[in-house]
């Protein structure tokens, strides 16, 4: 069984300002089954966070097919309607992002709280799950109440990470997670990843130290560099 | 371009509002051209665009202010769900207007009675739908004004007297005094500090996830695009030139448009 399959994936960007198009990365074919932990590398600039950002649909894919099983049927991931993307990203498909966004005015725990409360669990029970989480991740009981817009860049990406595992996902895209965080930390995401393999969850994920996670990996997707050529873009030209 | 998107497949909630080929000239200038939405429930809509865009006629017709030259629109509302809305009369087009929409002004001049109470206000809006009982009204309003974060020791003041942000908040409260199906926000933080309206942003995100309000949010700041909106239209003309998930446009424009606009911005 497959939860992903990508077939020849594309990402280009185009610059219209420019006339010319950018290539992310070309080609790209892999599957992911339920369980299993993929880990993307490449040198930088090879296109590893545009491929999650694609599967994430931040990006548009430019071509190719990325078929997701989701719990309601299959669905390509590349031409699927915006509304259908909402919908997995609220209940099935989870992305850790390298750094969070905090919004003015909201504590650190109703940022974590806030996936569950969007799906209709109350507040006593999202905030429980909530605390959980930001306490197997170390981050200072103290904080929890306070806006995480002043916090150093690992209290912030703790929050983070918090916000992004507070709900069950089937598929998690991990985009460097651990680079901001302590040892400790680093050592509760890896057992937190390793329960979610566990579990079924499918993992696609980008580290910089993959050594942190290298007992949960079962496959390395290398991703080579992208032709550093700009194409004219014959769209723009014309 | 990239792919085209095919139609929704997952399942879904029936949308709250539905509007199809809205069109609008004023003389020869074309105000809207062929523009069609979908707002779920609970969803917050953002549309941007540039002045002249189209994006205040949008909201106009959207709150049955004025008739478009064509177009179809609906909101699931009781009595007049499956309804185009533009085909009603006057008196039922001011029943629906009054009932489940709510509206947000830029210029709170627009939207309030600078002279009246801010408690005033609010109540005028239930005293406009119907509602006679004075005690009645008085607690809907505090409570309004309550949801909105609106310091209660000044419900007796008028607009006039009170700040910015604080005005912005009576007509929230104006608003969201008879839980509208529908809130139209047109630029509802511009011109208010920084600090204020963060505060504003948050009270109105709030509002959204407690109450589960679906919105449209008219507004050319892309940091509060940002920060409220699931979904963004990008106008430009009278036409939607592109539309996506909030962060798609924002990270990935397609449009040239989108693109120098985003890039103005960042």
């Amino acid at each position: 069984m497959t939860l992903l399959e990508v077939e020849n994936l594309h990402k280009r960007f185009r610059i219209h300002a420019l006339g010319r198009e950018v290539v992310a990365f070309e080609g790209l074919s892999f599957t992911l089954r339920p369980g299993q932990f993929i880990l993307v590398t490449g040198p930088n600039g090879a296109g590893k966070s545009s491929l999650l950002r694609c599967l994430y649909r931040s990006y548009r894919p430019s071509a190719g097919r990325a078929l997701y099983h989701s719990a309601q049927g299959p669905l390509d991931l590349v031409r699927a309607a915006d509304e259908d993307i909402a919908l997995l990203r609220q209940r099935e498909i989870g992305y850790v992002s390298q750094f969070l966004r905090p919004r003015p005015r909201v504590s650190a725990l109703e940022l974590v709280a806030e996936p569950l409360l969007h799906l209709g669990v109350p507040w006593e029970e999202a905030s429980a799950k909530a605390s959980l989480l930001l306490e197997e991740l170390g981050l200072k009981p103290a904080l929890w109440p306070a806006y995480p817009s002043t916090f150093s860049g690992g209290e912030q990406q703790k929050v983070n990470l918090a916000r992004a595992l507070v709900r069950p996902n089937r598929l998690l895209l991990l985009d460097e997670p651990t680079a901001s965080l302590d040892a400790a930390a680093r050592g509760a995401l890896t057992e937190r990843l390793a329960r979610l393999k566990e579990a079924g969850v499918a993992l696609l994920g980008i580290f910089h130290h993959p050594e942190e996670v290298a007992g949960l990996l079962d496959q390395t997707l290398e991703i080579p560099p992208a032709p550093p050529l700009l194409a004219p873009n014959p769209a723009s030209v014309a | 371009m990239e792919a085209a998107l095919e139609p929704p497949r997952l399942e879904h909630q029936q949308p709250v509002l539905r509007a199809m080929g809205l069109q609008k000239s004023y003389g020869r200038v074309t105000a809207l051209a062929q523009v069609s939405l979908a707002l779920y429930p609970g969803e917050v809509l953002g549309v941007v665009g540039e002045s002249g865009s189209g994006k205040s006629t949008l909201l106009r017709l959207l709150n049955l202010q004025e008739p478009p030259d064509g177009g179809d629109y609906r909101l699931e509302v009781p009595g007049y769900a499956g309804q185009n809305l533009f085909a009603l009369d006057r008196y039922q087009a001011r029943q629906v207007r009054v009932r489940h929409i709510g509206i947000v002004y830029q210029n709170p001049h627009q939207g309030l009675r600078m002279q009246h109470t801010a408690s005033g206000n609010v109540a005028e809006r239930l005293i406009l739908a119907g509602e006679r009982r004075f005690g009645w009204l008085r607690r809907a309003a505090r409570e309004a004004l309550q949801a909105s974060e609106f310091p209660l020791e000044r419900l007796d003041e008028a607009p006039l007297r009170l700040s910015g942000g604080m005005q912005q908040r009576v007509q929230l409260a104006k608003a969201l005094a008879l839980q509208p199906t529908l809130l139209l926000l047109d630029e509802p933080t511009t011109g208010l500090d920084v600090s204020v309206q963060a505060l504003v942003l948050d009270t109105l995100k709030r509002l959204q996830r407690e109450r589960g309000i679906s919105m449209l949010i008219v507004s050319h700041d892309l940091g509060v695009i940002r920060t409220l909106a699931d979904r963004v239209l990008v106008m430009r003309a009278g036409r939607v030139v592109e539309q996506g998930l909030t962060d798609q446009v924002l990270e990935d424009p397609q449009h040239p448009y989108t693109q120098q606009l985003v890039h103005a911005k960042l």
